[in-house]
């Protein structure tokens, strides 16, 4: 009996198709084959870290940071809510005054003292809610590991965002504020402190003392024009610097 | 005879019925039912005035809101407050909504974010929203009211409490509503800064952050401090304090609510004064004295020097150590010092006092310990207060407010013996001059033992037409004055109270730190006190009285005494008479000394100095001039070598081989009570015959002198306590307005003092309100302690030489006579 020729090719064909089959998925040999073969058509999937890291979810709960007005000053003001907020008690705040020589915040108060512990920290971000200043903010970094819990505790330097170009490095004097057309005491158009027809007496009898530190005292010139607002001057800084060290 | 109680209102609030006396505040008898009606201008201490509109309730039948703070209880009434009433909810979310349209909302740096009544309110009573869109009204901010209160007039939400406060119980009424309208502000008028020894009760009762402290400013939040009752230790009223520590460290105190001693007071040197405990100055090591330095030890050397010393004076015979203590210690500390002098040292040469008390004083100090001693309540209902030898707001401030409000409530009269009137200007209502140490004498007369002249019969007649007067009797009043004001006490009835200026001083009294008395009112010259306390000591008590201060100090001087023990006092400063101190301290052997400072003994005398704990560091009790004792428990922990003074005490007793008997606080509370107070307390001494009635000029050349503490003073327990110290008042010499003519000065003139020990330059401030022939001198406010004037007896006599204004330009004063 004579096959067409069609038919036996195509029988051939069935039969060594059938054998590669029984091959690779009836042997071990042929089932170790099949992972590679099956994966030089797939997509790779290799990353590339620690060289090239991969990118997170826009809004992942990344390292803290502390952001900073466009001029240089720090958003944070030492509230504490952000401790007070924090379900894991990761955030140690101290606060301070602003004086009138040294300022670091707008308004009278600044975190002399900002940590951080990432042992404790469960990257939750209530804190960055309940800032009221926006100067919380998390990052994408993730990395944290450390060979001592002590380097897990991060302060201020390391959390605080780098000085954006053309702004100073904090503190800033009261005088370049007002040069600026800012004017961090109440500004906004001042009600005159009527004193029934006198004038606060300025608390220099103790030169020492807090109160004579924190008064502005009258040398500074009140601007009579409208000045912008603290809360406008840059909006939040959403940059990620990483950290500049 | 059966009360009816025809004074009694029953009304509902919130549909529950209550009855209450006729007069109550609606607000208080709502408060009773618990419920809670929200506020800010009402305090219960204070006078109604309604000035914050948020208490607003609906009463039936009447067509307006009501303010329950001001509104008294109506019969038959039908009250309803938020709770129930759709009026009342919607007005006070009204008032709300207004309060805050003006307020800054600035929470975030605010101090008092919280604990801020107003936010708290706002979110029970507010409503969510707020319809306002302007701009706020803008002040600037802070202004400082005083070196210690920083004023927000954009977060005053115009309660007047503060002013209230000002003028009604601490009576500086500096700080006042100006304005009207929207610009209504608190302030302070233009030429008097405020100046006040209770500013910083206006800080805790403002219900916003508009008056906050300048050393609490920023420091913490409510949150995230430790909070833990405690008693004060800087005066011998016995306030109760809240101590708040974060990261053991102190950040603030504040006046802790207790009716029956401070109310809801205390003054700014109980509030302020915590920060000696972390000065530079403050003593934390052992140290051992080699050659003029003095140089780390360890406890082990520091005691075991202590002990050859104390071997060595006792191998030396008796008589050679004397033990001294201040009056800040609390009553256990006072104790065991009490049993080791008497049974570890075997002496009896104690004293718990640094002035040069008269010899009968002792037998007093028995006898008031075992009479029933005024209290805070009597003083408050009292008619007639008669007050001798003290100032109360220099030395005892919240004896002062209550002083006070005896006088503005009760309109009680108020009379002051002695050569100086004092803070009590104003409050008095008749000075009976006396010579300094006079007031033996004009108190005996007004019990009708004496002439008295035309202000003092007025007295004397007043006294016997009122029921309870009570007499106060200060440390400053003259020989006998106890005893004659216990007979004052005897001929009209009321109550006495021996009111000692520092806050350990009764706890010593009652400890028998004094030579010759015993613990529990009981005297070692009386064979049944011996005996019941040697029964509990199992010891052999010294048979013969020891020395008072002025004896062991003359005898130190004269090498009689090769140890001195001093717990707790700064004798180079504080004595009586600095020269005679000084030289005893230089004759001295070995002075051993248990102190918190560095101050002028330990720098210059000691010879072993032994670091102590403070009143927050440690556990304990104290015992305020009532005769109240209040526990107070350890707040932080203190630096890391300082024990407790008794601690101290049992180490050094157990190295010279003896037992206190006792190794914790309980162990000694027990033995205190054992011991008890003597079942009949031992009657006054009998009056001295010779306290002779003077009141006209003193006799001689010069000046008597009054050495009057002021509350703020270079005293070691306020170092570092700057805006406090800010605020004391400036230390002068106070000269009869007679004498200022003979004298030809005025005020602010400077004098140069000329006593007996050496001399004091101090500006003069001239009064009427002083006996002539007299002035009075700060006893520690000035460069030099008032004791530098004294001779080696105690006396203080004074000539007084003009100084000559310092020249403008030179640094150097010149004198002119
Ligand atoms: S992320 Fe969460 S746990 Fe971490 S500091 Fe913020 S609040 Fe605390
Ligand atoms: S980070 Fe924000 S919440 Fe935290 S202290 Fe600073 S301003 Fe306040
Ligand atoms: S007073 Fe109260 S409501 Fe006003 S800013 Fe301060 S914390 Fe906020
Ligand atoms: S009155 Fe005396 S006890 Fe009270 S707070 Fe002032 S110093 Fe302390
Ligand atoms: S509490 Fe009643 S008006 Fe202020």
């Amino acid at each position: 009996m004579e096959l067409p020729p069609v038919l036996v090719t195509t029988l051939t064909f069935v039969i060594l198709a059938l054998l590669v089959w029984v091959l690779l998925s009836r042997t071990v040999l042929g089932r170790g084959f099949s992972v590679p073969l099956r994966n030089m058509f797939r997509p790779v999937e290799t990353s590339q870290y620690p060289e090239k890291p991969r990118p997170v979810a826009p809004r992942f709960h990344g390292r803290h940071q502390l952001n900073r007005y466009a001029d240089g000053l720090e958003k944070c003001i030492g509230c504490e809510l952000c401790a007070w907020a924090c379900p894991a008690d990761a955030i140690y705040v101290q606060g301070a005054d602003n004086t009138v020589e040294a300022r670091y915040s707008p308004g009278e108060r600044y975190a002399e003292d900002y940590q951080i512990n990432y042992n404790r920290c469960i990257l939750c971000g209530l804190c960055i809610e309940a800032c009221p200043t926006r100067a919380l903010t998390m990052t994408h970094e993730y990395e944290f590991s450390a060979d001592q819990r002590s380097k897990l505790v991060y302060t201020k330097d390391q959390l605080i965002a780098g000085v954006p170009p053309g702004g100073d490095e904090t503190p800033h004097t009261d005088r370049q504020v007002k040069e600026r057309g800012l004017n961090y005491y109440g500004g906004l158009a001042v009600t005159p402190p009527t004193l029934h027809g006198g004038t606060y007496r300025p608390a220099g009898a103790a030169p020492a003392s807090r109160a004579a530190q924190v008064v502005p005292t009258g040398d500074l010139p009140i601007s009579d024009e409208q000045p912008t607002d603290p809360a406008t001057v840059g909006g939040p800084t959403r940059r990620d610097p990483g950290r500049d060290r | 005879m059966t009360e009816k109680p025809v004074d009694d209102v029953t009304f509902t609030i919130d549909g529950q019925e209550i009855t209450v006396p006729k007069g109550t505040l609606m607000i208080r008898a709502a408060e009773q039912l618990g419920i809670i009606i929200p506020r800010f201008c009402d305090h219960p201490l204070l006078d109604p005035v309604g000035a914050c509109r948020q208490c607003v309730v609906e009463v039936e039948g009447l067509p307006k809101p009501m303010m329950a703070c001001t509104t008294t209880v109506m019969p038959d009434k039908a009250v309803k407050t938020h709770a129930t009433s759709d009026m009342a909810k919607k007005a006070q979310e009204g008032t709300l909504e207004f309060l805050l349209i003006n307020h800054p909302l600035d929470c975030p740096m605010c101090d008092k974010g919280g604990e801020c009544p107003l936010q708290d309110q706002a979110l029970a009573h507010g409503s969510n929203t707020s319809r306002f869109i302007d701009q706020k009204r803008r002040y600037d901010k802070p202004v400082a009211v005083s070196e210690q209160i920083l004023l927000d007039r954009e977060r005053c939400v115009l309660c007047a409490r503060c002013t209230r406060f000002s003028d009604q119980i601490s009576g500086d009424p500096f700080i006042e509503l100006f304005e009207r309208g929207a610009l209504e502000q608190v302030a302070i008028y233009e030429d008097e800064p405020y100046e006040s020894y209770f500013s910083g009760n206006v800080i805790q009762i403002c219900p916003v952050g508009a008056l906050t402290s300048t050393s609490y400013r920023f420091k913490a939040r409510p949150f995230d401090v430790v909070t833990t009752p405690s008693v004060c230790d800087h005066c011998s009223a016995g306030c109760t304090l809240t101590v708040q520590s974060r990261r053991g460290e102190i950040q603030r105190q504040l006046a802790r609510t207790n009716m029956a001693v401070n109310e809801a007071w205390n003054c700014d040197k109980g509030r302020f004064g915590f920060t000696h405990l972390t000065a530079p100055t403050r003593v934390t090591e052992p140290k051992l004295r080699e050659g003029d330095d003095l140089v780390t030890a360890t406890w082990t050397q520091a005691l075991r020097t202590s002990v050859a010393a104390i071997s060595a004076a006792k191998d030396a015979g008796p008589g050679r150590i004397a033990v001294l203590t201040g009056s800040r210690l609390a009553d256990e500390d006072a104790y065991a010092a009490s049993k080791y002098a008497r049974t570890v040292l075997g002496t009896d040469d104690v004293d718990h006092r640094t002035r040069f008390a008269p010899s009968t004083e002792r037998d007093e100090l028995v006898a008031v310990l075992g009479r029933d001693t005024a209290s805070y309540a009597e003083v408050e209902a009292a008619p007639i207060i008669v007050v001798a030898g003290l100032d109360a707001e220099e030395e005892v401030p919240i004896l002062h407010l209550r002083l006070r409000k005896a006088w503005r409530n009760r309109t009680a009269r108020i009379v002051v013996v002695g050569p100086d009137l004092g803070t009590l200007d104003e409050l008095a209502w008749r000075h009976l001059p006396t010579a300094v140490g006079g007031e033996a004498a004009v108190l005996r007369a007004l019990s009708g033992d004496g002439v008295l002249n035309g202000p003092g019969s007025e007295v004397a007649a007043a006294l016997g037409e009122v029921e309870s007067p009570v007499v106060l009797v200060g440390e400053r009043a003259g020989a006998g004055s106890i005893t004659a004001a216990s007979l004052l006490t005897d001929a009209v009835g009321g109550s006495l109270a021996y009111v000692p200026r520092r806050a350990g001083a009764r706890g010593a009294m009652q400890a028998g730190l004094t030579a010759g008395t015993l613990p529990g009112g009981r005297r070692l010259d009386a064979a049944d006190d011996r005996a019941a306390v040697e029964a509990v000591w199992a010891t052999e008590l010294p048979e013969e009285p020891g020395r008072d201060l002025h004896a062991i100090l003359t005898d130190a001087a004269a090498g009689r005494i090769d140890v001195l023990h001093l717990i707790g006092v700064d004798l180079a400063r504080d004595a009586a008479s600095v020269e005679l101190a000084r030289a005893a301290l230089t004759k001295v052997k070995t002075v051993i000394v248990q102190d918190l400072a560095w101050n002028d003994t330990v720098r210059e005398f000691a010879d072993v100095v032994l670091p102590v704990s403070g009143r927050q560091e440690r556990a304990g009790t104290a015992t305020n001039w009532e005769g109240r004792a209040q526990r107070f428990s350890r707040a932080i922990d203190g630096p890391d070598l300082v024990q407790d003074d008794w601690e101290i005490l049992l180490q050094l007793a157990a190295i010279l081989g003896q037992d206190l008997g006792f190794n914790d606080l309980e162990a000694l509370r027990a033995e205190v009570d054992r011991l008890g107070v003597r079942d009949e307390p031992h009657a006054m001494p009998a009056a001295a015959a010779d306290a002779k009635l003077e009141d006209g000029e003193a006799a001689g050349e010069g000046f008597d002198v009054v050495a009057r503490p002021l509350l703020l003073d270079n005293g070691t327990m306020l170092t570092g306590a700057t805006d406090l110290l800010a605020t004391a008042r400036e230390p002068v010499v106070v000269v009869a307005s007679s004498d200022a003519a003979e004298l030809d000065v005025s005020d602010g003139d400077r004098v140069e003092l000329t006593g007996g020990g050496g001399a004091l330059t101090l500006p003069v401030r001239v009064t009427t309100n002083l006996q002539p022939g007299t002035v009075v001198v700060p006893t520690n406010a000035a460069d030099q302690p008032a004791g530098v004037l004294a001779d080696r007896d105690g006396n203080l006599r004074v000539t007084l030489t003009k100084v000559a204004a310092e020249q403008p330009t030179g640094e150097h004063s010149q004198e002119v006579a």
